[in-house]
């Protein structure tokens, strides 16, 4: 005998289930959703096992705050002729002092960013000492150091945009720095610098590599790092006794590649 | 494709054409600095044989250029195997759309990823030679006493192309020449702004076309990042500097004190107009310019001054 509905549930059907196979026919969206939320993980996790989510999540605090501060951010070293002052400068201090929740918004992003390097160092030591960076998780570990990179050029490219006197020194003393490098060390300095002056130009640079270019990598590298966590997953606590992550099918390295590239068989 | 196993190695057939390449590349280069005559000329050459070594490298690839039997007509009752029964050698229309989407995705990859890389790196490196700076006549540098230079670099940039140079008359040499000491602010640390140890006269600026020039009571400099302190003959003393202030060459064209470039200092030994100075080519804050460690540092770039 086929039971009769209630109407909880055509509700339900009608509102979420049909609308979820609707699209879920068209990408498979929910399959994909499943494969990369509903995973094992050991049972002895700890909450050592959360400090990547958390430097997600710092990041994700970093876009969406620097992606609001860029609305009210101007980069241009040329002197406001209301305030006298540096218009990059003059408008950090609009930021801060005139607009409201300003002063809260852009804290967040600059201890955010604090927050965001020590959570990756801390995040980098516990993979280190749980032997997460093990086989098969090497390449996971090489992105990871790629965002760790990655993060602290975001940190070296933020810092001169308030364009005070400690932003335009440290920036200074940053620079110099690369330039100490061997071989290409005064050509990185020079590209760095943008020309003999440390000034308009070098201030725009900075900010489009700070909010464009640099981020666009990071997210990318992020996506890849996540990837490979799904598909690998959480690692055992060096002390476990249980065996852990998704069982894998144990492929021939010279089958996993056949088809694609012409002429290595597979295929058929 | 290849049938070689990993046991016997692959080893390319002897050819010339790499050398002539490279050759052509070199002519390129040259030419660059030289004359775009010869530039086009080794271009002409690096690509000329740039395409006969790709022919060399990819002949087993591409296999033999089958022969083409000039199409006849069958003979009237004769089977069809007969006239052809050896079959052409297979380069099919798919692999040769796959080499041409490769091909071509490659072409305009190049021509979109060139000019923009171009564009973000090249603009650093052009355009940043600086002009001579006019500091005016000399009697405003009174003998043995270090006056303050400030001045503009670049106008349109602003406050921060300001640069300051120390500049001490140090009276005659031996051969009765002109000598100043002409010390230039930044610290060879890492490029922080390098103050002097002692007052400064502000009443006695002196204002001349774009030049601030005021007299301090000072025998020593000092930087404020990282503490690096120099004495009057921008010998380092304490602090993490790795060499002596960089210093101004000078000349004197009219009475009037005209600054040079910049040039890096090694140490300077003796004082005012009887220094020896061991001179080198500018090189960035924080690199040694003599001694062992400058082998770490073998290359001088054009200019920085951040």
């Amino acid at each position: 005998m086929a039971k009769r509905k209630t109407r909880r549930q055509t509700v339900v059907d009608l509102a979420v289930l049909a609308p979820l196979d609707w699209v879920d026919e068209r990408t498979a969206f929910v399959r994909g959703t499943k494969w990369f939320l509903f995973r094992n993980v050991p049972r002895d996790i700890s909450w050592a096992q959360t400090l990547g989510f958390a430097t997600l999540i710092a990041f994700t605090s970093q876009v969406l705050t620097g992606a609001i501060l860029a609305m009210y951010y101007r980069p241009s070293s040329e002197i406001d002729v209301t305030t006298g002052k540096p218009i990059a400068y003059s408008s950090i201090e609009h930021i801060t002092n005139d607009l409201t929740l300003g002063w809260l918004v852009r804290g967040m992003h600059r201890w955010g960013s604090s927050v965001f390097i020590i959570l990756l160092f801390l995040h980098m030591g516990r993979v280190f000492l749980f032997g997460a960076y093990k086989y098969p998780r090497e390449l996971n570990w090489i992105v990871g150091a790629l965002i760790l990179v990655m993060g602290m050029l975001m940190g070296f490219t933020g810092y001169l945009l308030p364009w005070d006197q400690t932003a335009y020194w440290a920036t200074v003393v940053g620079i110099n720095l690369n330039g100490t490098a061997p071989f290409a060390g005064p050509w990185l300095a020079q590209f760095l610098a943008g020309g003999p002056e440390i000034g308009s130009d070098t201030l725009a640079k900075w900010y489009a590599l700070h909010m464009l270019l640099i981020p666009g990598a990071l997210i990318a590298l992020i996506v890849v790092h996540l990837y490979l966590v799904a598909r690998l997953g959480v690692t055992s606590p060096p002390w476990s006794k249980e065996a852990a992550g998704r069982e894998r099918p144990v492929r021939k390295p010279r089958g996993a590649r056949a088809g694609l590239v012409r002429g290595s068989g597979g295929g058929k | 494709m290849s049938t070689n196993g990993p046991d016997t190695p692959h080893v390319p057939g002897p050819s010339l054409w790499p050398i002539g390449f490279a050759i052509g590349i070199a002519c390129l280069l040259l030419g660059l600095v030289l004359n775009w005559l010869v530039a086009a000329i080794g271009a002409v050459i690096a690509v000329a044989f740039g395409l006969l070594w790709a022919r060399d490298v990819t002949r087993d690839v591409r296999g033999d250029v089958p022969t083409i039997a000039p199409e006849a007509r069958a003979a009237a009752g004769l089977a069809p195997d007969e006239v052809d029964d050896e079959p052409l050698p297979a380069y099919s229309r798919s692999v040769f759309l796959e080499a041409s989407l490769i091909g071509l995705s490659g072409v305009l990859g190049a021509v979109l990823t060139l000019p923009v890389l171009g564009f973000m790196v090249l603009p650093s490196f052009t355009n940043v030679d600086e002009d001579e700076v006019d500091l005016g006549p000399l009697d405003n540098f009174p003998e043995g006493e270090y006056v303050i230079a400030t001045y503009l670099s670049n106008p349109q940039q602003g406050e921060v192309s300001r640069r300051t140079a120390f500049v001490r008359n140090n009276g005659f040499s031996e051969g009765g020449e002109p000598s100043f000491t002409i010390l230039y602010s930044r610290c060879v640390h890492l490029g922080c702004p390098v103050q002097p140890n002692g007052p400064i006269d502000e009443d006695a600026i002196t204002r001349i076309r774009g030049v601030e020039l005021r007299p301090v009571l000072a025998q020593s400099f000092g930087c404020p990042c990282h503490g690096g302190q120099y004495n009057a003959e921008g010998n380092r003393t304490a602090g993490p500097p790795v060499r002596s202030l960089d210093r101004y060459s000078f000349s004197i064209r009219n009475g009037r004190l005209i600054l040079g470039e910049l040039f890096a200092v090694g140490n300077v030994s003796g004082t005012g107009a009887n220094a020896t100075i061991s001179r080198y080519p500018w090189s960035v804050p924080g690199t040694h310019v003599d001694g062992l460690e400058a082998w770490l540092y073998p290359i001088v770039p054009s200019q920085v001054t951040g």
